[in-house]
């Protein structure tokens, strides 16, 4: 972790040398993140364009969908040098928003169900 | 304990410790000080307002899950109801397709700022910054084409003319804060990107507000706001649009 975050700069002479903990990569890395989200959005882009329906549709959003947000993450916003510590204080509790997904996607197919049953089929 | 333990001068810097990951997070918690260790204050604080605008963000999908999900009339299927008509013939959803690509090159001129920013490249970092900004600005910019295009169609927050009427209340509430944080993201980025320029954190000028010397940890800081905005996008995208 201590290697990575300190890429030693050549072509600045004027810069004074920055601290160990500085958030500083090489432009190549980002320009390959930034390529990478360019082709991951074309293709989700063409889930929708080529009309894949049902499952397999659902499946390539959500792979092309992590994989976009996770480059962002660990990439673009550093997170991928970020110790421990910082890592699970921020993306632990959104997992449990997972778990609000659930309750409500049990309590809206209840809701659905008695909809058809008491409204026969109207909003 | 030992002596030298309770000697903060003594304490090797916390990025030299030995030990594994989750030693070094056992120990980061325990050390009865500040907990994340080489992360400034306003870096810590810019995390922990994300992860806040996370759980709002969130939980407005899975209001919008919800209400999918418990109507018994059709959604409207977004791939029609974005497309446009380019040359004679509909392009589904090409409008929110560029939208997508406006944010991501974005996303890559603030990462590139930030880079530009700890090489003292002023210049540089500061016109990466005004290009993140165009961006964005742009971003925004079609969104209002967008709602101005749907409002046209008849697209209210209780009704639209292609099926359940939740779509329109899930749309506006979704895009629309979306829409706001891409706003403000701007202005800070002009505000910041003028700073950069004029040098402020090389001269130690003092800000106008908080009249306090800034550093170039702030186009990280700004750069960590500006990606999540995009990353927010990669849900919206997801989620609203492709579902």
């Amino acid at each position: 972790m201590v290697e990575t975050t300190a890429h030693a700069k050549v072509g600045a002479p004027a810069a004074p040398p920055l601290p160990a903990d500085t958030q500083h990569h090489p432009v190549k890395l980002y320009l390959a993140v930034w390529g990478w989200l360019f082709v991951l959005s074309a293709c989700s882009y063409l889930v929708d364009y080529i009309g894949l329906q049902g499952w397999l549709r659902w499946t390539l959003i959500v792979l092309f969908m992590l994989l976009k947000a996770g480059l962002i993450l660990a990439i673009f916003m550093h997170m991928a040098w970020e110790r421990l510590t910082l890592i699970y204080a921020i993306l632990l509790p959104p997992l449990l928003v997972m778990v609000f997904v659930g309750i409500m996607a049990s309590e809206a197919n209840y809701t659905l169900l008695t909809r058809v049953l008491y409204y026969g089929g109207g909003n | 304990m030992t002596e030298s333990s309770l000697d903060p001068a003594a304490a090797p810097p916390a990025q030299a410790r030995p030990g594994s990951g989750w030693r070094r997070f056992a120990a980061d918690w325990a050390s009865d000080q500040t907990s994340f260790k080489g992360v400034s204050w306003g870096k810590a604080m810019m995390w922990v307002f994300l992860l806040s605008d996370t759980f709002v963000f969130g939980c407005f999908l899975v209001a919008y899950m919800t209400a999918r999900m418990s109507t018994t009339v059709p959604w409207p299927n977004p791939s029609e109801v974005f497309a446009l008509e380019i040359g004679g013939t509909e392009v589904p959803l090409i409008l929110i397709a560029i939208m997508t690509f406006v944010l991501i090159s974005s996303s890559g001129t603030m990462a590139l700022a930030v880079h530009y920013g700890y090489l003292r490249d002023r210049r540089k970092a500061g016109r990466l910054m005004l290009a993140t900004a165009l961006f964005g600005a742009c971003f925004v910019g079609m969104q209002a084409f967008e709602w101005t295009k749907l409002i046209r169609e008849g697209v209210r927050p209780w009704t639209n003319p292609w099926g359940a009427p939740q779509f329109g209340s899930s749309f506006f509430m979704i895009t629309g804060f979306h829409g706001t944080h891409v706003t403000i993201g701007v202005i800070f980025l002009l505000v910041l990107a003028r700073k950069v320029l004029r040098g402020d954190y090389e001269t130690g000028r003092r800000g106008f507000f908080t009249s306090r010397r800034g550093r170039y940890e702030a186009i990280e800081i700004m750069g960590l706001y500006w990606h999540f905005v995009d990353l927010v996008w990669v849900f919206i995208f997801a989620f609203f649009y492709l579902w």
